[in-house]
């Protein structure tokens, strides 16, 4: 029981303090300390975030949005998962595999986006494509080195048993590196969701990307702030979600 | 002191009644290009049902001896023979020094793993988890993950997992040896008493002649550097033992002292060697 407060505890003080700073914002932004143009008060964007949902289009492009990043994260996290968990078993499919991805790993997804607009268009795919690009490496890389640094004794104890290939990835290389995939999938989470502004603000009709530049060139300044403040809202519920999700599938982690 | 010069004798092999459960002739391992021998030329006939020790200075290769016999090392030269009676059952089980179980698992899951590898129906799975949980006092704490146990609790688990998996040799590396000696000794006298009531084959490796003469049927002493074979000695002390009452035996005292005395050398050695910068 007192951890549990005492975790409730650390999310109130944890809320508290952006609380605070908006508090300085709006004031400091009535008394005309910063200026209102460029950084509108709190309670004004709020507004407008107001009249964005009632009028049905902050949702369309949120739903936009989350599409293509669910479909992306999908795209890009499988197949890393599963190449992944090969190339931590298999030493050879990593020697033969690590130098590709050294060398495209570096390269700034969003600079890859002219090349992603050629080849799949002006359509969703293109997209979807970006962010399965930004998901896949730290999926991938995560899952490699979760695999590749399980301990060597657990393998042992795995061959002594007589553990059949596939027992071993499904008791001893799967479980051992799970806690590595989740935080390679945290990373992918949020690479996926500055990819997918960067490309809706190239290259879309829709999504929040599309929705804060298209503030811009109509110079509404609150709905840019909208659209981050949504941006920031959906990290902060992807990140909840996903501990809750980690607390599921590593409860050994959890229980210490 | 003639007591020990008895003990000394090489056992006679004709009457060796039960049969040879595992045969080692001119054992030899070194490794890859740098040559290093680790273990050079072991005979050894161990019987069903003997509790084997092997005592030897560290590095003298008798990890590396054990983990031949659990195949998971290959052995380079010489014959490893490893005599099944029952082909139902797993061939070996090995307890290992330090912490080997699964984090991920439940004490249960732990304790299961090797009949579940064994593909053994889920019903006979819990009536032998159950029985050997509770035979080590650890049936309450069957939900709960080695994170949340005691490092003797955990090495209780492993004795369990190794058990439960009803092998027909049992190999030990060290496995007290991350233990107090409080801990120890308890353990000591709940593997004594698991032990003697199925009477399986054991290999245990130490390198506590205390621990050696107090479990042990049969010691084997190694020197370091190449691993060979110094000496083998017979532990005339009747089953079933009472650690405690053991200890108290003159007759332990000299054991000890004499098991130590040719043991001394081979430490010196080992770490002259190291210190030799070889």
């Amino acid at each position: 029981m007192a951890k549990r407060s005492g975790l409730l505890g650390e999310r109130f003080i944890g809320l508290l303090t952006p609380l605070a700073l908006l508090g300085l914002w709006e004031a400091a932004a009535r008394m005309g300390l910063v200026d209102a143009r460029f950084f509108p008060p709190p309670s004004s964007i709020v507004n407008t975030f107001g009249a964005l949902v009632a009028s049905g289009e902050l949702w369309t492009n949120l739903l936009a949005s989350l599409r293509r990043l669910f479909l992306g994260m999908l795209l890009g996290g499988v197949p890393a998962l599963f190449l992944g968990l090969a190339m931590g078993i298999s030493k050879p499919l990593r020697a033969a595999i690590d130098p590709l991805i050294s060398a495209t790993y570096p390269i700034p997804k969003s600079a890859i986006l002219p090349l992603v607009l050629l080849i799949f268009g002006l359509g969703e795919m293109s997209k979807v494509v970006m962010v399965a690009l930004g998901a896949f490496y730290p999926i991938l890389i995560n899952t490699v080195m979760g695999v590749a640094n399980i301990d060597k004794i657990y393998l042992d104890v795995g061959h002594n048993y007589r553990a059949s290939r596939w027992q071993v990835f499904r008791t001893i290389a799967l479980p051992g590196a799970l806690p590595s995939i989740m935080a390679g999938v945290k990373l992918a989470m949020g690479m996926g969701l500055i990819l997918i502004a960067i490309s809706e603000m190239v290259a879309a009709s829709d999504g929040i990307g599309y929705m804060i530049w298209n503030a811009w060139q109509v110079l509404t300044v609150d709905t840019m702030y909208v659209g981050l403040l949504v941006i920031a809202l959906l990290g902060f519920v992807f990140s909840v979600i996903l501990d809750e999700i980690e607390r599921m599938l590593i409860p050994w982690k959890a229980k210490a | 002191m003639a007591v020990v010069s008895m003990l000394n004798v090489k056992p006679n092999p004709v009457e060796a009644a039960p049969p040879v459960q595992i045969s080692l002739r001119g054992v030899r391992k070194y490794f890859g290009s740098s040559g290093f021998v680790a273990v050079d030329g072991i005979d050894l006939d161990i019987p069903q049902g003997q509790f084997f020790v092997i005592v030897g200075p560290s590095g003298c290769g008798k990890t590396t001896l054990l983990r031949m016999l659990a195949g998971l090392e290959s052995v380079s030269e010489g014959t490893m023979k490893l005599n099944r009676t029952d082909p139902t059952r797993p061939e070996n089980s090995m307890i290992f020094q330090g912490d080997s179980l699964f984090p991920w698992m439940t004490v249960y899951d732990n304790a299961a793993y090797g009949l579940r590898m064994r593909r053994v129906a889920e019903k006979d799975v819990e009536e032998s988890v159950k029985l050997w949980l509770e035979r080590i006092g650890l049936y309450r704490f069957r939900d709960r993950y080695p994170n949340q146990l005691s490092g003797g609790m955990r090495q209780r688990v492993s004795i369990v997992r190794a058990f439960a998996n009803d092998p027909e040799i049992l190999l030990m590396d060290e496995p007290f040896s991350a233990l107090d000696e409080q801990n120890k000794m308890l353990l000591h006298e709940e593997l004594l008493r698991i032990w003697e009531a199925t009477k399986k084959t054991v290999v245990f490796i130490t390198h506590s002649v205390d621990e050696a003469v107090t479990l042990g049927d049969r010691i084997m002493i190694m020197t370091a550097n190449p691993g060979r074979e110094k000496a083998i000695i017979d532990v005339p002390f009747a089953r079933p033992r009472n650690v405690l009452e053991l200890r108290h035996d003159p007759a332990y005292g000299d054991l000890v002292f004499h098991i130590w005395e040719q043991l001394r050398d081979e430490v010196q050695r080992a770490r002259m060697n190291a210190e030799g910068g070889k």
